[in-house]
């Protein structure tokens, strides 16, 4: 009796679940099913790549599909340069700091990105932003402040994860400086939570626009939103690379985090 | 007989460890935090503060509540409503949905393959915002979307019938898009941590399914269900990409009046920009503060 009805609850349970899931599965497929087709759609009457083959033909694509990659790699590797030996004196020696540098590695969300721009050219208006590179370097440091929720979490529980304690002690024992043991211990042991950070925020700077356009910047967001104002069949192109570039970063977090159990 | 189990932690010698790290006194300790704060300092809490600094200066640098008092005016009164009015809409909308759907992937039974393409799914489009986002509404529901094409051969103009994918709905289902997939995100892990016992103790007591959600799981569940909701709340009120995008500019956002403020001051006014940003802030340090509280309710019970 009590089986049955549990099963009976199961039953029903399943059909419920299977309705809400595919109802909004099918508001998340239809869309990129649409954008697909749209883009198929460039030459009339039959479906081809001939959006797509625009786009990689076009050397605008390219310069600024380069420019934002390496924003982005420029932007990760300061993040790590500050992050890792930041949380590893935090472990270490200064405890009583790790809510502070929490507090200020959660500020991105409150303040959100085209509020953060705007505070950064009003502070370097006169300063930085006379430098023919000043642009570049506040683009550069905006994208490392919008990188550090997710590399500081990344880092944090990795960080967790080792016994930070053991292994400086063993380190220093067999004679090693600060410098050795941040390098060649700490960062080695933090690979897989360093690489989840790394990927988030090459995800994020790869299609970020506000910040970029704001600052003038020639990087791959506002070359997307420039080719809306002159193409119709390309942008959605673009939507489908763009998706796919997201799609591989992510996948890759995903499938690191699947390893690390 | 033993009444404590005993500790999981490995024993660790304390004292030692004290001994060797206390041993010198290192005033020198704070200088290893100095490039993070340094640069913290320099490109996020003085670009921050100096918002809030002007916009309670003139534009000599005097003293003035003048700014504050503008942000009265209709434009951006009305700028604030809207999107104060969108991130709830698609909160709520975007909170009921990816409830039932995290729902259905781990209390409703549809473990296995299904969850973790769910899963996958989530994380991807949670970070697909912004001008491709745009763009694949645009394909979709645009004037010659594809969705719009196939309504139309079965009749129902969208259009004619005051649909406009460059609106306040339009934006609305645009923002969805992002918002439905964080909720999974963050919902999947609270529905699992509702354990077997709590429905089964209710079961055995004679609660109905409906008393059980009603009284034992979705109080269990409201800080976190709340928490989610202040969080895409949050996300949605400090969207500027997506919607500008969309609309090329032509919607009332206060992400847009900050954008446009920047590109030319439109407000002709810098110090009202500021006080524009300044409320920002506020509003998202609130709904911050709502949610960390929050979080702090939730952990009582998942431990």
């Amino acid at each position: 009796m009590t089986r049955q009805m549990q099963q009976q609850g199961t039953g029903s349970q399943q059909g419920w679940s299977w309705l809400w899931l595919t109802l909004g599965s099918l508001y998340f497929v239809i869309p990129l099913l649409a954008t697909v087709d749209f883009s198929l759609r460039a030459k009339k009457d039959t479906l081809g790549f001939t959006a797509y083959a625009n786009i990689f033909n076009d050397p605008k694509f390219f310069e600024s599909f380069t420019f934002s990659a390496l924003t982005g790699v420029a932007a990760i590797a300061l993040s790590m340069v500050l992050i890792v030996p930041t949380a590893y004196w935090v472990q270490l020696r200064l405890p009583r700091l790790r809510p502070v540098i929490e507090l200020i590695t959660l500020l991105p969300f409150v303040v959100p990105a085209v509020v953060l721009v705007f505070g950064l050219i009003r502070t370097y208006s006169t300063t930085l932003l006379n430098n023919r590179s000043g642009g570049w370097i506040l683009l550069t440091a905006a994208y490392v402040i919008l990188s550090f929720p997710y590399m500081y979490r990344a880092v944090d529980t990795g960080m967790r994860a080792i016994n930070v304690q053991t292994l400086t002690e063993a380190a220093q024992s067999l004679g090693a400086n600060w410098g050795t043991i941040i390098w060649r211990v700490i960062f080695p042991n933090l690979r897989v939570a360093l690489l989840n950070g790394a990927f988030i925020t090459f995800a994020i700077v790869m299609g970020e626009f506000t910040i970029a356009a704001l600052l003038a910047q020639p990087a791959f967001g506002p070359y997307m939103n420039l080719l809306a104002s002159s193409k119709v069949y390309e942008p959605s192109a673009l939507a489908v690379v763009s998706f796919a570039l997201t799609w591989g970063a992510i996948g890759i977090v995903q499938i690191l985090g699947r390893g690390k159990k | 007989m033993t009444l404590f189990p005993p500790s999981k932690q490995p024993f660790r010698p304390i004292a030692a460890v004290r001994l060797h790290f206390a041993n010198a006194d290192r005033p020198w300790d704070w200088l290893g935090v100095v490039p993070f704060f340094g640069f913290a300092i320099a490109f996020l809490l003085i670009p921050a503060a100096s918002i809030a600094i002007r916009s309670v200066q003139d534009n000599a640098g005097h003293l003035t509540l003048q700014n504050l008092l503008d942000l009265r005016q209709p434009t951006i009164v009305s700028a604030y409503w809207v999107s104060i009015k969108l991130s709830v809409v698609t909160a709520l909308i975007g909170g009921i949905v990816g409830a039932l759907m995290a729902y259905a992937i781990t209390v409703g039974g549809l473990t296995g393959g299904v969850r973790s393409l769910l899963m996958t799914f989530s994380g991807v489009a949670s970070n697909f915002a912004g001008v491709p986002l745009a763009f694949a509404f645009i394909a979709t529901l645009g004037r010659l979307g594809i969705v719009t094409g196939w309504l139309n051969q079965v009749g129902i103009d969208l259009y004619q019938g005051g649909f406009n994918l460059y609106t306040f709905w339009g934006l609305a289902i645009t923002y969805l898009y992002f918002q439905i997939p964080l909720t999974v995100l963050i919902l999947v892990p609270a529905l699992d941590g509702l354990k077997r016992e709590w429905r089964e103790a209710s079961e055995n007591l004679g609660a109905t399914s409906w008393q059980y959600w009603r009284y034992v799981a979705l109080p269990i569940l409201m800080p976190s269900l709340l928490g989610t909701m202040i969080l895409l709340f949050g996300n949605a009120f400090g969207a500027h990409a997506t919607a500008y995008a969309l609309t090329g500019g032509q919607i009332n956002l206060v992400t847009i009046l900050i954008g446009a403020q920047i590109s030319g001051d439109a407000l002709q006014n810098p110090g009202l920009g500021n006080a524009l940003a300044l409320g920002m802030v506020v509003i998202m340090g609130l709904s911050i503060a709502a949610y960390s509280w929050l979080q702090q309710r939730t952990a009582r019970w998942v431990k």
